[in-house]
């Protein structure tokens, strides 16, 4: 193929048959959403032509619901829609916290929690959020509909698990239980307008009493893809999230960590600060857990 | 490479252009539109000099490709005067000396009108953080920030 091309498919089926006779002659194609960061892509590190299919036409990928059962989140649905949702706000505070600090209001306009899945970053900020609420990718094919879990989404460096002629429409999340909350943390060295040095993601379920009976923690830009830790959340189910159980929540974020060293922190310095993270984090979740009713 | 017929409409006139598939935008509206208040900054969506509306939300127009717009309404600097009549945006623009050199001035107007649009009021902790998208190099923002509250506090004035 020697030139770009463009396709706005109006339907799944539409959509799916393109990339289908694409595949079948061999010829690339890519899914467009916000495009913000794969325009700057098609600019600078991969400028081979490819056939542009872009996913906004079509309803599964526009669709947000926060309903009886679940919640949905349409896969090409821009930032600014999901912070001006008060009932997803409501609901998933961190994941939309995550959203809110992605870029500026321009690139709020534009960017997507699927794109933020599909280009997988390891700072990319909604992922530790979609991943410590439990989010799930639907993923569509000619075969049907796949649903796989958040944390298996990302499998490296800018690598997703979506096959040749597969679609992610949208991430659903299960509705929390009672007196559930989550928050999201990244550590930046300024206040707007950077990525993550690390990040932290977590949800926190309390009994009446105040004790914390379920958990999920999920660490960001402190390995090659976001990873969920699930020794970090046994260390605070059962507990009242005293200074002593945080430590160790922290303390296992730190260990499951593989950070590098790059421009933005040393491997010394994100392992303590991703400890960091995780406690506020689920301070926070916790107290928006006890707020709610 | 097929070039792609677009319809659309550019500060509510209907408009017609054939461009590339991967053309953005910007050199859309710089190259085949003529609409040269549009500025390129950085071309990766971190400065905003770029920056117009499509269907009333702001985004930078680097990081949108002509194509997507077909059927839209894109809002851009040459639309916020009324002909000779410069915007209460421009106005105070002028008036509190928030620009040198002039390169991110239209993208900050475009995005102070988005703020005010939706919020006719904002702190000024909410104007700086919903233009910290938009780059300056030589007011150091301040001039900036009182521009868009004096231009806030007279649309106010308009609508009452």
């Amino acid at each position: 193929m020697e030139s770009f091309a463009y396709a706005a498919p109006a339907t799944l089926d539409e959509a799916l048959d393109i990339l289908k006779s694409h595949r079948r002659r061999k010829v690339r194609t890519q899914l467009l959403a916000g495009g913000t960061d794969m325009l700057v892509q098609m600019r600078t590190s991969d400028r081979e032509p490819r056939v542009i299919v872009d996913i906004k036409k079509l309803k599964e990928t526009n669709r947000l619901n926060v309903g009886g059962k679940d919640t949905y989140v349409g896969a090409a649905l821009a930032g600014v829609l999901l912070t001006a949702d008060k009932q997803l706000v409501a609901r998933h505070p961190g994941l939309v916290e995550a959203v809110d600090l992605i870029g500026s209001s321009q690139i709020q306009g534009r960017a997507s929690l699927g794109g933020n899945l599909c280009n997988a970053s390891p700072a990319g900020d909604t992922i530790p959020a979609i991943i410590a609420n439990g989010g799930v990718c639907v993923i569509a094919s000619a075969n049907g509909t796949r649903e796989i879990a958040a944390e298996k989404f990302v499998v490296g460096v800018g690598r997703n698990a979506l096959k040749p002629g597969e679609i992610l429409l949208g991430i659903r999340f299960p509705k929390p239980a009672k007196r559930t909350s989550d928050a999201y943390l990244r550590f930046i060295p300024r206040s707007e307008m950077d990525i993550a040095v690390a990040g932290a993601g977590v949800s926190i379920t309390l009994d009446k009493s105040g004790k914390c009976t379920a958990a999920r923690v999920a660490i960001g830009a402190v390995a090659p893809t976001a990873l969920l830790v699930p020794a970090a959340a046994k260390a605070l189910v059962g507990t009242r999230l005293e200074p002593a159980a945080l430590q160790a929540a922290g303390a296992a974020a730190s260990d499951a960590s593989k950070p590098i060293t790059d421009k933005r922190g040393t491997v010394e310095y994100r392992r303590s600060i991703v400890a960091v993270l995780v406690r506020r984090a689920a301070k926070i979740a916790a107290e928006r857990a006890g707020a709610l009713k | 490479m097929a070039k792609v017929h677009v319809s659309t409409s550019v500060n509510g006139q209907h408009t017609e252009f054939l461009c590339e598939p991967n053309e953005s935008l910007l050199d859309v509206l710089r190259e085949n539109l003529q609409l040269t208040g549009t500025k390129e900054g950085c071309a990766t969506g971190d400065c905003g000099a770029c920056s117009v509306t499509i269907d009333g939300t702001l985004v930078c127009s680097c990081l949108v490709l002509g194509v997507e717009i077909a059927g839209k309404e894109v809002g851009t600097i040459e639309g916020i005067a009324k002909g000779d009549v410069l915007h209460p945006i421009q106005q105070k623009f002028l008036e509190h000396a928030a620009l040198q050199c002039g390169v991110c001035t239209p993208g900050l107007i475009v995005a102070t009108k988005s703020l005010l649009d939706s919020n006719p009021k904002p702190t000024e902790e909410e104007i700086r953080y919903y233009l910290a998208g938009n780059l300056c190099r030589c007011t150091g923002y301040d001039k900036i920030v009182r521009a868009v509250q004096d231009a806030a506090q007279t649309m106010r004035g308009k609508r009452a």
